[in-house]
């Protein structure tokens, strides 16, 4: 049996009609683009050193959703991928392990193989990642077989065509319809690409359609187009789920994905984090990064914290 | 405000600058001792340390130091544009070069954030360096006439604020367009004014062009009075200013002044709240509220009050006080004991007033001289802290109805030197704008500054430009 | 053809506030004569009180008059020189008496204050092109400096040139939006009364110049102190000390002041009496980029 997503029926009159939703959604707050760049670089100039260093570097990995979203994957290719989540540093036990694996539905299988045992999650891109170019059903069907699979969460695509063209109540109830698919059974990620979405309006707007319809987490980027996550955009999406928490007491969840490579990058982020919404957003649960080449550097970065050596590629594992 | 995520301490290195234990005035290119033998100390406002000592300038000296401007007057005005202009540009790539340990002398001395200096006070110095060096050679072509004359010797007496920014704004348009320099740095930060005057001996700019006399208002009036002295700006109290006024009346020193300011942020109900929050933050915290542009008033439409006062307030909560040389300090120390005795009376008489007064939970350091941030709310036109300049993190939050009463309300006020305008809608800014007299107003962004653009008030606020092309007028005989 | 034996009609000479003619409020006169001594006309010998007013007047009209159009104030300033280009010989005639000079030389100086409203008449919408700009400040931000009209001016009129002076110190400080409370010459105020008449009927609003006769050095400490004027010129000052004494009374709300200073007014005045009474003020507003694909991250 579907759940409805208790949010959604706070928002049910907004939701009623593409009309009412369009009056909602243009009514929220602007958005100046240099404000927000101008916190974001402000924020980011935070300087975390020593204890607060090895908290944010142990707190980023455990927060990572390792990726790989290639033509070219393998079973071979996630089960190593697998292997370096549940154990991201062979030489340093006490690593956290990451959030989630995160591959195509059709290595879910693999992946949730190579896991067993272990905490970590197995998220899945569905509804036509990364286009979203296909219909409502097909993007049902990806959702159910990678459930089917034993995906634990779901990142889908929305619609971009649809929310530029100003079709926004068709965006919802697609999201609606996903998350209606995903049940119990999976946490919910949308994915906005706010890189083709273009303006930090439309990011906002979006974040309130996603958030209404159900979204468990908010997310920026498939990391397929040019712009990815960035700190300001990221920044917005934590005030949308702030205010939205605010007025319905749903905490929802945010990932901002491809393009954070550094520990450097990735603690401005958690910055973001824990001085926008604070640290109730400070868990796993609740933030994710999606990255894959990012583990490696923090690994670096804690290993230099323990030795107090600048340590060296060799020294993690490439998988 | 204990946080699973709690950034260490991360302070900048002291070891960038060398203080020695006393400095002389600087006259004629040289460290000397006061006339009188007069010293005094300057302590750090964070901790109270005393710093140095400094040779405290009097009237023999102001004389003493305005000869040996008038004796390089002749040279250094006769000399071509393009080789004064030379002179500048070194002495704002020596700034930058130097320019972290300016800025952790700075914060040592004013009690200002390390993150502040280095990103704002500093970058500014040096910009302001390079555009006026830019000018030395092009004043024909500045509007101001076709050959425009300098006037002689100029008296500069600056404030605390932010001491070598200031000094910058003073000294960079005076001697790009051929005047000579006696300058005043505040009784409490004479330190990188004197580091200044060492930039100008590494620079070679050749002696008495430059005059430094850390003292107190008693040098400052000397020189202001001074009968060789053709020119005089000030930045300070509106107070002084009109003392100076007055003691220049009669005479034909040209007078520049930039003076206090009570700036209305006006937030309308389309306003881009989260900017919005961070430009009155900006506003009104930034360098402790110690600035005579801040926007200490905040202006709200009635329909967002609470929406916004509750997002400022949480805001607020994150601010980070303490330890000025910490990268991750948002709020430093006040100045001096004198100015935070000001800020709490003035407080004081807020809450003996009515109006209700909020600072988030926030420990203050046991030494030095803080205040917390300060929010007042149930404000009105009557209140004395919504006409008086405060010059502390304080802000007075007021509430309109409609654009004109926002306009209204915002020009109810003596001075006239900042405003800020939050809407989403452009015809409202410019309208609001056009409105509004004050001589710098920032619409959905506040606290921006650069050499390029004039600043300045109108009403007590003062009178001139600086900064920009208009910021020349004051130093040339038009 | 005049009849010899015709007794002429003298003129009540009144002050000029608000845009209405009243008399002094105090009652009072004083004897106006020519260079030689002779008498002219009785002029209203304005109070502290007809300075009051006459404040209160110019205040009212500055948010109007600095809000009209530049091409309107433009307009307005050259319908000045008009209706006085066809009272010429009037004012020849005042000026000859006032100045004792020859009909010809009075006649130069009419025509030379005329072609002065004319000149800033084409200034009003070109000063702000001339003193304002864009500032290429270091950051995503739309920048541009403008200037405004400083507010009330109070203008001490000059004492020797009676038309062409006072021509020349009060239509640089209306061209820009100024409203201007004027104290014309002592000695010689009765042109400055009859171009009162001229600025009521060239469409100039009430109150934006307001015309007292009287003593400099009797309303001048009382409008250099008041609270609410702007700005001051100096021109008028009898003499150093009181130009001395009202600078020092300025400073109470820290007016912008203009100087006493020999002038020839005779000389193309260039741009230094508008931008006395000019404030700039710089509005930013950021630029940014067009979008947040399009950021600087």
């Amino acid at each position: 049996m579907p759940t409805t997503a208790p949010a959604a029926l706070a928002f049910a009159d907004v939701t009623a009609s593409d009309s009412a939703l369009r009056r909602f959604l243009h009514g929220l707050p602007g958005v100046d683009a240099v404000g927000l760049e101008a916190r974001a670089a402000s924020l980011g100039t935070r300087s975390i050193k020593t204890t607060a260093k090895a908290y944010a570097i142990d707190l980023a990995i455990s927060m990572i959703d390792l990726t790989t979203l290639e033509g070219a994957d393998t079973p071979g290719k996630v089960r190593a991928l697998a292997a370096k989540a549940v154990n991201p540093d062979p030489t340093d036990r006490t690593t956290p392990t990451t959030a989630a694996v995160c591959v195509y539905p059709d290595m879910v299988a693999a992946a949730k193989a190579a896991l067993a045992g272990s905490d970590v999650k197995v998220a899945s891109v569905a509804t036509a990642f990364p286009a979203g170019r296909a219909a409502l059903p097909v993007k049902l069907a990806d959702t159910a077989d990678a459930i089917a699979a034993g995906a634990d969460e779901i990142d889908m695509v929305i619609d971009r065509g649809a929310f530029l063209a100003g079709r926004y109540l068709e965006v919802y109830e697609q999201i609606a319809a996903i998350r209606a698919e995903c049940g119990d059974r999976a946490r919910l990620k949308v994915i906005f690409e706010t890189g083709e979405l273009s303006t930090y309006d439309n990011i906002r707007r979006a974040s309130w359609l996603g958030m209404m319809a159900g979204a468990d987490f908010i997310k920026t980027s498939t990391g397929k187009v040019a712009v990815n996550a960035t700190p300001a955009n990221t920044l917005l999406m934590l005030e949308a789920v702030r205010d939205f928490r605010a007025q319905t007491g749903v905490q929802i969840g945010v990932k901002p994905a491809g393009g954070i490579r550094n520990t450097k990058e990735a603690i401005k982020f958690l910055v973001l984090v824990n001085e926008t919404v604070g640290e109730d957003w400070l868990d796993n649960h609740w933030f994710r990064f999606g990255a894959s080449s990012l583990l490696n550097d923090l690994l670096m970065q804690r290993q230099k914290l323990a030795t107090g050596r600048y340590s060296g590629p060799d020294y993690v594992t490439v998988d | 405000m204990a946080s699973a995520f709690e950034y260490a301490p991360a302070p900048e290195s002291r070891s960038v600058v060398d203080i020695a234990p006393s400095y002389g005035l600087f006259i004629d290119g040289e460290f000397v001792d006061a006339a009188g033998g007069k010293v005094f100390k300057t302590v750090s406002p964070s901790t109270e340390e005393v710093l140095s000592e400094v040779a405290r300038a009097g009237a023999e000296d102001v004389d003493r130091a305005v000869r040996a401007a008038r004796k390089a007057f002749e040279k250094w005005s006769a000399l071509p544009g393009s080789e004064r202009a030379k002179y500048l540009f070194r002495i704002a790539r020596i700034i930058q070069e130097r320019s972290r340990e300016l800025a952790v002398l700075e914060t040592l001395d004013n009690g200002k954030p390390i993150k502040e200096t280095r990103d704002a006070d500093l970058p500014l110095v040096a910009a302001h360096f390079f555009y006026y060096a830019g000018w030395a050679d092009k004043l024909d072509h500045a509007g101001h006439g076709a050959n425009p004359r300098p006037l002689g010797v100029a008296g500069q007496v600056i404030p605390w604020n932010f001491p070598l920014l200031m000094l910058a704004w003073k000294i960079a348009p005076a001697l790009a367009t051929g005047n000579t320099v006696v300058l005043k740095p505040a009784e409490t930060t004479p330190l990188s004014a004197l580091f200044f005057a060492d930039i100008c001996r590494q620079a070679g700019l050749p002696k008495g062009v430059v005059n430094i006399l850390p003292g107190y208002g008693d040098a400052g009036a000397a020189l202001v009075e001074h009968p060789d002295v053709n020119k005089v700006a000030f930045t300070g109290s509106t107070a002084v200013g009109k003392a100076i006024a007055r003691s220049v009346a009669g005479t034909d020193k040209k007078l520049t002044l930039e003076l206090g300011g009570k700036g209305a942020n006006i937030v309308f109900d389309d306003a881009p709240i989260d900017q919005a929050v961070e430009g009155i933050v900006n506003g009104i915290f930034f360098n402790q509220g110690q600035v005579c542009c801040a926007g200490s008033r905040l202006l709200v439409q009635e329909s967002v009050q609470d929406e916004l006062l509750d997002a400022l307030k949480r805001r607020l909560s994150t601010l980070r006080l303490g330890d000025p040389l910490d990268k991750n300090t948002d709020i430093g120390a006040i100045n001096s004991s004198e100015q935070l005795a000001r800020i709490t009376t003035l407080v004081e008489q807020g809450e003996a007033e009515g109006a209700e007064r909020w600072s988030p939970a926030c420990e203050l350091p046991s030494s030095g001289y803080w205040f917390a941030p300060t929010l007042f709310t149930g404000v009105t036109q009557a209140h004395t802290i919504a006409r008086d300049e405060i010059f502390g993190p304080v802000l007075s939050v007021l509430s309109f109805r409609t654009p004109d009463e926002a306009v209204a309300k915002a020009n109810n006020s003596q001075y006239g030197l900042s405003a800020g305008i939050w809407t989403e809608k452009g015809s409202r800014i410019l309208a609001v704008a056009n409105k509004l007299r004050a001589g710098v107003v920032w619409a959905n962004t506040f606290n921006k500054f650069d050499p390029t653009s004039p600043f300045g008030g109108y009403k007590e606020s003062g009178f001139g430009r600086e900064g920009g092309r208009h910021g020349l007028e004051a130093y040339l005989d038009v | 053809m005049s009849d010899a034996n015709r007794l002429s009609v003298f003129k009540t000479y009144k002050l000029y506030v608000g845009g209405k003619f009243p008399r002094s409020e105090s009652g009072r006169v004083y004897e106006v004569t020519d260079s030689k001594g002779k008498w002219l006309a009785n002029a209203p010998l304005s109070s502290r009180k007809d300075a009051r007013d006459a404040v209160v007047a110019a205040r009212k009209a500055f948010g109007g008059w600095a809000g009209a159009t530049a091409y309107n104030r433009g307009q307005i300033l050259y319908r000045v020189a008009e209706m006085l280009e066809g009272r010429k010989g009037q004012f020849v005639h005042e000026v000859a008496d006032a100045e004792g000079l020859s009909r010809n030389k009075a006649a130069v100086l009419v025509e030379a204050a005329i072609d002065r409203w004319v000149w800033y008449a084409g200034w009003t919408d070109k000063i702000a092109q001339v003193t304002g700009g864009a500032n290429p400040v270091a950051g995503p931000y739309f920048n541009l400096s403008t200037p405004e009209p400083t507010g009330v001016v109070t203008v001490l009129a000059p004492q020797d040139s009676s038309f062409l002076g006072l021509v020349s110190v009060i239509a640089p400080v209306i061209a820009t939006g100024n409203t201007a409370v004027v104290v014309a010459s002592e000695r010689a105020p009765l042109p400055a009364l009859s171009l009162g008449e001229v600025l009521a009927t060239s469409d100039l609003p009430g109150g934006v110049v307001n015309i007292l006769s009287g003593k400099a050095s009797e309303m001048g400490p009382h409008l250099a102190a008041h609270q609410d004027v702007n700005a001051i010129d100096l021109t008028g000052a009898s003499d150093d000390d009181l130009a001395r004494e009202l600078e020092i009374a300025a400073a109470d709300n820290l007016k912008r002041v203009l100087r006493r200073r020999t002038e020839d007014f005779a000389e193309s005045p260039g741009t230094d009496r508008m931008t006395a009474f000019l404030e700039t003020k710089t509005v930013w507003h950021p630029t940014g980029s067009l979008g947040a694909s399009g950021s600087s991250y």
